[in-house]
């Protein structure tokens, strides 16, 4: 949750100016910024590993208090959790070179199936969000521009905090006071009935996705109930993203509205309006899409609890298990897969930018 | 950058940005400062506001808001309004704890890095960046469990819950830090102090640290209210203080949930509006100084990498003196 210090580039000029030397600057340049993608996910699954065999063992965990400690140790000898732990991160980093993940402790699963399975909750869980983000800070942002240092502006301002102010589980609590049990509009947890969860399951090939699975079977009743349980985590973890989104939207556009280009407009009589929505909008949008790509690791965060609030069977909700039952073996998949997603993300917005941008080299 | 000309008290964070605003600015500042400061009044007068003990229970559970329990009891008996009270100790205690643990961790390494460059600095910063980029609450629930293994008691669990914090903060520190020591080392001032012949220590501890220490009030801020949610989103996960141990929003939060099901509002609207609450105030407080400092300072993606090339680019501009003095004068 580091979005509040993260401006945008408000101006590229402030930026030192550096032109490449030769045309071969950007390919150059793609390709470190390629390579680092290979440490920064080496980094994270190195600490994750170590933090974890920190924390103790999953035999312990989970048999802990019911078996005598010298068969105890017996279970953790054969496991292998008692062998050094060098030994096992070096075997550990050669399994995942080999793309093997192994399964996970506590419920034997293929840790690849569990982060299929549940990643497309998450998924799901994501990309409603960001619709309810974009939906609600795009025009809010450049209304906030438009009216700025009025008082919509400062109202507007106050109420991104507010969003970003206001945890998950907090909005989720106040939403099912509100809309389920108050209006009893919306369902309180969970993805979908139970019934329609089993039928969509048993769908040949499901993409995990419920409402893309209701649609491709036709099942309208399945998808009416789909969006019904979508909404309120939807709004809950969608407001947060989109109170950042407000932020930036604003404060690009302010930027844009300075510039000469559209001072020159406003001279030939375009209107405030067409000046927001037309000549500043889209030269705003480019930090913007930017910085949007790193509110990734936000989504993310923001996902694990919103899916603990909401029963949303998802990676965040089965992380915050696993973590309980020491499942090394899961917890490190989760993160890796994660870190991929991080790492990958930022790659594309740096290339993103370096395309459009050509100050941004290194 | 000190305006040596002004009496100590108008040169003080808050204080000398206050007295550069004007009208909104003004109004969200002076709201932050309000709310900023009666949240501090609230955590440390809390055993004189509190009518009960955060870990005395009652015999009557999840009874509604009454004349003797004024905010209504939870459903293991415990006084929502004390247990409130008592939440805003542990955030200060934690807030304290976890970001002066990371302005040490993090100025010293910005400094080092920043100033010594070569293959530590390279390697700080991809080390860094992979944390940084990472949800920082993922992070936190780890390093949780590694140091408390999920039992904790209250300065145990403080400190557990700093420290978590703390991993996810030094990366932010030091990109800042170690920015503004690249820019500044390549300063007049930087550089007579070199060929006076001043060792490298003293120039990072006199004369860099100094002026890149310059940004921290409004990171502190920022970085508090921040502190607040990954301590409350650890407690409300299960991974925080136990409610024996100290009272905390988000463990509280984290059991109204069900409660919430059944129509019992009391239990969770006012330790969750007790968090919006604070963050709302530290941040105001945070924002408006933020806006009227240097915009160019805020932490952003590239500002770090950028100046590499300063020994080729243009020297950078002495801009935030300038601004500085614009607005103060």
């Amino acid at each position: 949750m580091t979005t509040l210090i993260e401006a945008p580039p408000e101006d590229g000029e402030l930026l030192p100016l550096k032109k490449s030397k030769s045309g071969g600057g950007l390919g150059k340049y793609l390709l470190i910024r390629f390579l680092l993608i290979f440490p920064t996910i080496f980094i994270l699954v190195t600490l994750v590993f170590f933090l974890m065999r920190i924390t103790g063992d999953p035999i312990t965990a989970a048999l802990g208090d019911r078996l005598p400690p010298d068969q105890l140790a017996q279970r953790i000898h054969e496991a292998g959790y008692d062998r050094p732990v060098l030994v096992q991160y070096f075997e550990y980093l050669g399994q995942i070179a080999t793309g093997n993940f192994g399964r996970t402790i506590s419920d034997n699963l293929l840790v690849t199936d569990m982060l299929a399975t549940y990643g497309a909750a998450t998924l799901e869980l994501a990309i409603n969000a960001l619709v309810v983000a974009l939906v609600v800070g795009i025009p809010l942002g450049m209304l906030a521009a438009y009216k700025r240092d009025k008082w919509p502006d400062a109202v507007l301002r106050v109420v991104a905090i507010l969003f970003y102010a206001t945890p998950v589980f907090f909005a989720g609590l106040l939403l099912k006071l509100v809309f389920s049990v108050g209006l009893g509009w919306l369902p309180v947890a969970g993805r979908a009935k139970t019934a329609n969860e089993i039928a969509l399951n048993q769908l040949a090939s499901p993409t995990g996705i419920y409402w893309l699975d209701a649609l491709r079977s036709g099942n309208m009743a399945a998808l009416g109930d789909v969006a019904q349980h979508a909404v309120l985590p939807a709004i809950a973890l969608g407001l947060l993203t989109g109170g950042v989104f407000l932020r930036l939207v604003r404060t690009n556009v302010i930027g844009t509205l300075n510039k000469d280009y559209v001072e020159a407009g406003r001279s030939r009589g375009v209107s405030e309006y067409r000046l927001v929505t037309k000549h500043a909008y889209k030269p705003a949008l480019i930090p913007i899409i930017t910085v949007m790509g790193l509110q990734i690791a936000l989504l993310l965060g923001g996902a694990v609890l919103t899916e603990t609030t909401f029963e949303w069977k998802g990676l965040g909700f089965q992380l915050a298990h696993y973590l309980t039952a020491r499942d090394f073996v899961a917890v490190q998949g989760i993160v890796a897969l994660l870190a991929v997603i991080v790492a990958l993300t930022n790659f594309i917005v740096d290339v993103v930018a370096a395309l459009i941008d050509p100050r941004v080299r290194y | 950058m000190a305006r040596k000309d002004q009496p100590l008290i108008r040169r003080l964070p808050v204080i000398s940005h206050l007295n550069k605003s004007v009208g909104l600015q003004r109004g969200m500042l002076v709201a932050g400062i309000v709310i900023t400061a009666l949240f501090l009044i609230t955590a440390l007068f809390a055993p004189l506001i509190a009518p009960y003990g955060y870990s005395q229970r009652f015999p009557v559970s999840q009874e509604p808001p009454s004349g003797a329990h004024i905010w209504g009891t939870t459903a293991g008996g415990y006084d929502v309004f004390s247990r409130t009270i008592w939440g805003a100790q542990t955030a200060v205690y934690v807030i304290v704890v976890a970001v002066l643990l990371s302005i040490f961790i993090g100025v010293a390494l910005g400094l080092v890095s920043g100033y010594l460059g070569g293959w530590l600095d390279r390697i700080l910063v991809v080390v860094a960046d992979a944390i940084y980029a990472f949800p920082t609450l993922l992070l936190a629930i780890v390093m949780s469990i590694a140091i408390s293994r999920g039992q904790s008691s209250m300065w145990g669990g403080i400190f557990s819950a700093a420290i978590s914090i703390t991993v996810v903060f030094i990366p932010q520190y030091f990109r800042v830090i170690r920015a503004e020591t690249i820019r500044l080392k390549a300063e007049p001032f930087v550089e007579s102090a070199m060929v006076v012949g001043a060792s490298s220590v003293r120039i990072m501890a006199r004369h860099i640290y100094k002026n890149a220490t310059r940004t921290l009030p409004l990171i502190f801020t920022l970085n508090a209210s921040e502190a607040i949610l990954t301590l409350a989103a650890l407690g409300f996960l299960g991974f925080g203080i136990e409610p024996s141990s100290a009272a905390e929003w988000g463990y509280d939060l984290n059991h109204a949930q069900t409660d919430a099901t059944a129509g019992i509002w009391w239990t969770g609207v006012f330790p969750g509006a007790a968090i919006v609450l604070t963050v709302l105030g530290l941040t105001l407080l945070g924002e408006s100084m933020n806006d009227l400092n240097d915009p160019r300072l805020r932490g952003r993606r590239r500002a770090g990498k950028a100046p590499r090339t300063a020994p080729t680019a243009p020297a950078p501009l002495p801009a935030d003196a300038a601004l500085t003095k614009e607005v103060a004068s």
